[in-house]
């Protein structure tokens, strides 16, 4: 592997990181003994402030990557320093809270970070396996190559098919044309897979295209003459198709779980940053 | 009789006969097509006219300026007619006989004209290759489409396979029924894009091809639906197809040819051999003279201007040329007290490489070089500059820094920065100014001009390499003279892509040192060949085999096209006599390698990489940009960061590439070490700069689009300049505008028209390439091919 955020400049951040938290720690176990640890004290407030500027930066990593024209570091860098340093805030802020949650809004604000973060991790996790998943599962084609190939095969089935009998034609032409790809969040995170099939006027669904190649085998075992030869070149090019949907609908899945996450840490971070706003000022009114 | 006949209504020829109507001369101007400036005329439509170079004034009886096609057309029109020139349209010029004085000029048509003097000035757009079959005259035949969107509803054969008639075919079919006459069995010529575009509409029925078909003749049908048939010749036998229109896309003929026949010489095969003209542009044949595109001159405003001066010279009248001016600002502030011309023949005189270049040339060559006086001591370049200008020495002397224990003194006369000219690769050594010195800076192209036309200039060029090589690499201690005996046995050689050069198990008689390209060593391991590493230019090969005095121990191919100078064993042993730790330095050399190929070795699929990368074409990159698909997301955000730092247009395109294992290689310019782009291109808008050596295209790109053709990567795209990306804040806040780096393609301003567009390599952003800064991952990644044995070592 090559040098990736997670090893950048030999993974410098995390052991800055590993310095923050670090020293977080010694700083609270430090504490004057009698002072209950608490956002207000004065260790409370160093660790709070800490806490919310890393969180304003962290934020600004959504302009930073499209601040093309920045000459400051890389990208690499950045995410390689937000992954780090957004980690080390599970330990400084919990500390900075003195582990005193309740029902109300600095809580909130401590829970939204915490699923922010945790989506980040998944993030990490996801980054680093789903690419080469995908790469693996197009044998290092695009998905533009695989939807190409999709396309030759259907115009092919339909010219095949076309000399066949009637009641082949309808089902093989309703296949191709009732086959589902992609589809809202949840089907694509799931995968599922919508497409239906019509035989005989009825339409059924036909998942993973195993209905019509269940038809089309049985269909064969009936068949005669030329009709034989023809209709087994169908079930073989059928059978190349449904690989081929398969890899389609597992690299769509993938991207989508890929993704996903960004839909819950970007809305979060800007709902964190509401409820640390109001954090703050509700604690200086407070006092 | 008449005095003058100008051949040819391009910019060059308007101009000529322009200024012949103006002083009464009585002239004529033959053109073969039907309207003048052909080579204009087939401009897209509303393209803007540029009038480089700049700095040059215009010298025409005739309008020029800066400007929309169709304005600029207008103009001439009515300038040739104000002025009154003789014009003949469809008068295709096929042969000349006869000498000054009494020429013959014989038409197409059958007709001949008599002239006292010729000027050509037919430029090398040559004319389009005919059908050569009966009834090819008729009316359906066309050989050009300007204008796709004229036809509808029309039955339309193209003939031909090349990316015009695909492009062709491909814009008529949306509306019409259409036909394509392929004389092989695939589209061997096209480009990728062009090839699957053009499978695609004949798998979709869109297009019908006739494969293994040549026409045979065009047949005019009176009354029906169609007015004319097409006559195949096919495979299975013959085929009729009623038609409405026939496009012929055969090609061109380059003029070459035809030119030679009238008698006019060039002094090499190569293909951008320029006939050898006076400096008053006559050709060799007395009375001929030669100007604009096809004397060397591929921009309107010179062609314009030689028009002008060269029926002056005709006439007798002593004119200085329009560029004078611009030479003697060049040469003010030198110590002579001479013209212009005078103090050129004193630099022919004093500098031995030019004494065989003639006048003209020279003059051109001085054009584009620089003249300067460095104050003693001064930087001239600096080693692994990335430039490539060629210096010589008109005064004085200059201190050449090989390494710091070696310094070589240069004597007026005499030249330096040959190697990287050759190489395409880093300064090899520094050089300082001495006392009182003059030195020309003379351009990269300036001088592969003037190498393939004058014999003795490669000459002198290639034997100073080799002797200067062997000095630089094996002996920095031996004074030249001592080495001349050995330079004199080396020899050049010319490889062509994966070419052998020497084989695992032949005997070891030689040792190559690359001059330009680079190469590859592989060894077999059970029938296989496996890349065992990248050689590039600038390095001895072979020297392993030679000092064990043994067989070879790999096989070497070129891994593009490749120069090597070869020593034979004798040569090398008299220079491990002569120079005094040679072979330790050897053979430490040999000890890394044989290191490296051992990492290599045990891995094959490291070595199906490195194959695949050379099949690429890589061997001849200096920089490129690869992408790790295990790490890639997709977001796409080097492509926005690319387009974002560059008017709107990504000039890389991620998707678009092969990928080997989990390497892509995305579209996108790779900076070769002697870049095929740069060629070709008129104004001399594509250079090499900068400490990256980055290959980029100047603001006085033209737009000709030479270079998207001649780029074997197909990374050059003609492209608008865009609109500035609007406000991140307001885009993520409130959804305005569009998402940064996403361009609108609007055209900024009235002036505006396609450029040539590719990778600069960020040279004017301030932290460096930002498609790999731009990369969250770090799946962007560039490397230069000395890198990419780490890399498949690496990534596995
Ligand atoms: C796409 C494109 C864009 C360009 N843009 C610019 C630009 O913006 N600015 C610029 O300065 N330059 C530009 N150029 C370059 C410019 O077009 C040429 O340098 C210029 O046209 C050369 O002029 P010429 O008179 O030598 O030859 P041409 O213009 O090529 O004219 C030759 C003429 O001779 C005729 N002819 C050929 N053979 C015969 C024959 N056997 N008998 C009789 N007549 C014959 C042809 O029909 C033609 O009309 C561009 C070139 C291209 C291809
Ligand atoms: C400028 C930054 C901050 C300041 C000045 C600040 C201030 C305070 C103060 C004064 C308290 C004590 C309140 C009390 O005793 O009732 C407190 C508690 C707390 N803070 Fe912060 N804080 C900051 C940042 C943060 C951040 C970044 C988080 C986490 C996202 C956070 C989460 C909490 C929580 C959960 C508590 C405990 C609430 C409770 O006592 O019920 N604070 N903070
Ligand atoms: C409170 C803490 C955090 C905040 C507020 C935050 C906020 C953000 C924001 C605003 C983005 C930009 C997304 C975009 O514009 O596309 C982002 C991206 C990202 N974050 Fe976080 N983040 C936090 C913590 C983390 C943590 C702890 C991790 C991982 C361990 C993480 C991993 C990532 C990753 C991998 C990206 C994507 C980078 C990219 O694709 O460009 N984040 N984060
Ligand atoms: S544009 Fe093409 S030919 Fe020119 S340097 Fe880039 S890859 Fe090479
Ligand atoms: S299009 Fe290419 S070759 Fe033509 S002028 Fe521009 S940079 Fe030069």
């Amino acid at each position: 592997m090559h040098i990736s955020f997670l090893n950048h400049a030999n993974g410098r951040y995390f052991w800055v990181a590993i310095a923050l938290v670090g020293a977080s720690i010694v700083a609270y176990l430090l504490q004057e003994p009698h002072q209950t640890p608490n956002g207000g004290t004065w260790l409370g407030y160093t660790l709070g402030t800490m806490g919310a500027l890393l969180i304003l930066w962290l934020i600004y990593l959504g302009r930073r990557k499209r601040n093309f024209a920045a000459g400051w570091g890389t990208v690499r860098g950045w995410v390689s320093a937000h992954v780090y340093l957004g980690t080390s805030l599970l330990v400084v802020a919990t500390l900075h809270t003195g582990f005193q949650f309740g029902i109300n809004v600095h809580t909130l604000a401590y829970v939204l970070m915490c699923v922010v973060i945790v989506s980040g991790l998944y993030g990490v996790w996801a980054y680093r396996t789903y690419p080469e998943a995908r790469n693996e599962l197009k044998r290092s084609q695009t998905l533009d190559d695989i939807f190409l190939q999709l396309e030759d095969i259907d115009g092919q089935l339909k010219r095949d098919v076309s000399a066949l009998a009637a009641d082949i034609r309808g089902v093989v032409s309703s296949a191709i044309d009732r086959t589902e790809i992609g589809g809202g969040m949840y089907a694509q995170l799931a995968g599922v897979d919508s497409s239906k099939v019509m035989i005989d006027g009825n339409v059924y669904p036909n998942t993973d295209q195993v209905r019509v190649v269940a038809w089309l085998v049985q269909r064969l075992s009936l068949a005669e003459g030329s009709e034989t030869g023809k209709l087994s070149a169908v079930v073989r090019s059928y059978g190349a198709r449904q690989k081929l949907l398969q890899v389609i609908r597992s690299d769509i899945r993938f991207q989508a779980l890929q993704e996903a996450w960004l839909y819950l840490h970007v809305p979060l971070s800007i709902a964190l940053l509401a409820a640390l706003l109001t954090h703050i000022v509700s604690v200086f009114i407070y006092w | 009789m008449f005095e003058i006949a100008v051949i040819g209504a391009g910019p060059g020829g308007l101009s000529a006969a322009a200024r012949c109507a103006e002083l009464d001369v009585e002239h004529v101007l033959l053109e073969s097509s039907p309207k003048i400036a052909n080579t204009i005329q087939k401009y897209q439509k509303g393209k803007h006219v540029m009038a480089e170079p700049g700095i040059l004034p215009l010298r025409s009886p005739i309008e020029f300026d800066a400007g929309k096609r169709e304005a600029i057309l207008g103009n001439w029109e009515t300038g040739i007619k104000t002025v009154g020139v003789n014009i003949q349209y469809g008068a295709e010029v096929k042969a000349i006989s006869g000498s000054q004085g009494n020429f013959v000029i014989s038409l197409m048509n059958g007709e001949e004209v008599l002239a006292r003097h010729i000027i050509l000035g037919i430029g090398l757009q040559g004319n389009p290759r005919q059908m050569g079959v009966p009834g090819e005259q008729s009316e359906v035949v066309q050989y050009t489409l300007d204008d796709p969107g004229e036809y509808k509803d029309e039955s339309i054969a193209i003939i031909g396979a090349g990316d015009a008639a695909i492009e062709n075919a491909i814009a008529l079919a949306a509306n019409n029924k259409v036909y394509i006459v392929n004389r092989k069995d695939e589209f061997a010529r096209a480009k990728e894009g062009n090839l699957n575009l053009i499978m695609a509409a004949i798998d979709a029925g869109t297009i019908e091809c006739y494969y293994d078909s040549s026409p045979a003749g065009v047949e005019a049908l009176d009354g029906g639906d169609f007015p004319a048939n097409l006559l195949l010749k096919t495979a299975t036998g013959d085929a009729v197809v009623p038609l409405h229109r026939i496009i012929a896309r055969l090609g061109a003929i380059p003029p070459r040819k035809l030119v030679e026949s009238f008698g006019i010489e060039f002094p090499s095969e190569d293909q951008n051999a320029i006939p050898a003209l006076t400096s008053q542009y006559e050709s060799n044949v007395t009375g001929m003279y030669v100007i604009g595109a096809l004397g060397g001159y591929p921009l309107i405003k010179q062609a314009m201007n030689q028009g002008y001066e060269v029926v002056e010279y005709i006439l007798g009248h002593d004119v200085k040329p329009a560029d004078n001016d611009l030479l003697a600002a060049k040469l003010n502030g030198l110590p002579y007290e001479l013209e212009v011309d005078g103090v050129l023949a004193l630099m022919q005189e004093r500098i031995p490489v030019f004494a065989d270049v003639n006048a003209l040339q020279f003059r051109e060559l001085m054009l584009d070089s620089n003249v300067s006086m460095p104050a003693k001591g001064d930087v001239i370049f600096k080693q692994h500059d990335y430039t490539n200008t060629f210096f010589t020495i008109l005064e004085g002397t200059v201190e050449i820094e090989v390494n710091p224990t070696l310094r070589i003194t240069a004597n007026a006369g005499s030249f330096f920065g040959e190697m990287s000219l050759m190489s395409g690769r880093r300064r090899s050594a520094s050089v300082y100014a001495g006392p009182r010195c003059i030195v020309i800076e003379t351009p990269r192209r300036s001088m592969i001009k003037l190498i393939s036309s004058v014999a003795a200039v490669k000459r002198v060029l290639d034997e100073t390499f080799i002797v200067r090589t062997i000095q630089q690499k094996f002996a920095p201690d031996t004074p030249i003279e001592e080495l001349q005996p050995i330079a004199a046995r080396a020899k050049m050689h010319q490889f062509q892509p994966k070419e052998v050069i020497f084989k695992e198990g032949d005997e070891a008689d030689t040792l190559h040192f690359i001059r330009n390209g680079s190469v590859t060593v592989s060894i077999e391991i059970d029938g296989r060949d496996v890349v065992m590493s990248y050689v590039p230019a600038n390095t001895p090969i072979g020297e392993m085999a030679l000092l064990g005095n043994t067989t070879r121990s790999a096989t070497v191919k070129a891994a593009v096209k490749t120069e090597t100078i070869s020593l034979d064993k004798e040569s090398f042993s008299l220079l491990l006599e002569r120079s005094a730790g040679l072979k330790e330095r050897l053979q430490a050399m040999v000890k890394d390698r044989h290191e490296q190929n051992v990492a290599l070795q045990s891995n094959s699929e490291s070595s199906d990489l490195m194959s695949f990368l050379m099949g690429q074409g890589l061997g001849e990159a200096t920089d490129v940009l690869l992408i790790d698909e295990n790490i890639c997301v997709g977001c796409d955000l080097c492509e926005s960061a690319c387009a974002a730092t560059h008017d709107g247009t990504s000039r890389l395109n991620r998707k678009a590439g092969p990928t080997f294992a989990h390497i892509h290689v995305p579209t996108s310019c790779r900076h070769c070490e002697d870049p095929s782009c740069m060629k070709d291109c008129p104004p001399d808008a594509i250079q090499r700069g900068g400490l990256g050596g980055e290959v980029f295209i100047g603001d006085n790109c033209i737009g000709c689009g030479n270079c998207e053709r001649n780029c074997p990567y197909g990374v050059i795209q003609m492209a608008y300049k865009t609109e500035a990306p609007s406000n991140y804040w307001s885009w993520m806040l409130f959804g305005l505008g569009q998402k940064p780096g996403r361009g609108k393609a609007a055209v900024v301003g009235e002036s505006s028209f396609k450029q040539a567009v590719k990778c600069d390599m960020c040279k004017d952003q301030s932290g460096g390439p930002s498609c790999v800064r731009a990369c969250p991952t770090g799946a962007a990644m560039r490397l230069s091919p000395e890198d990419f044995v780490d890399l498949v070592n690496v990534v596995r």
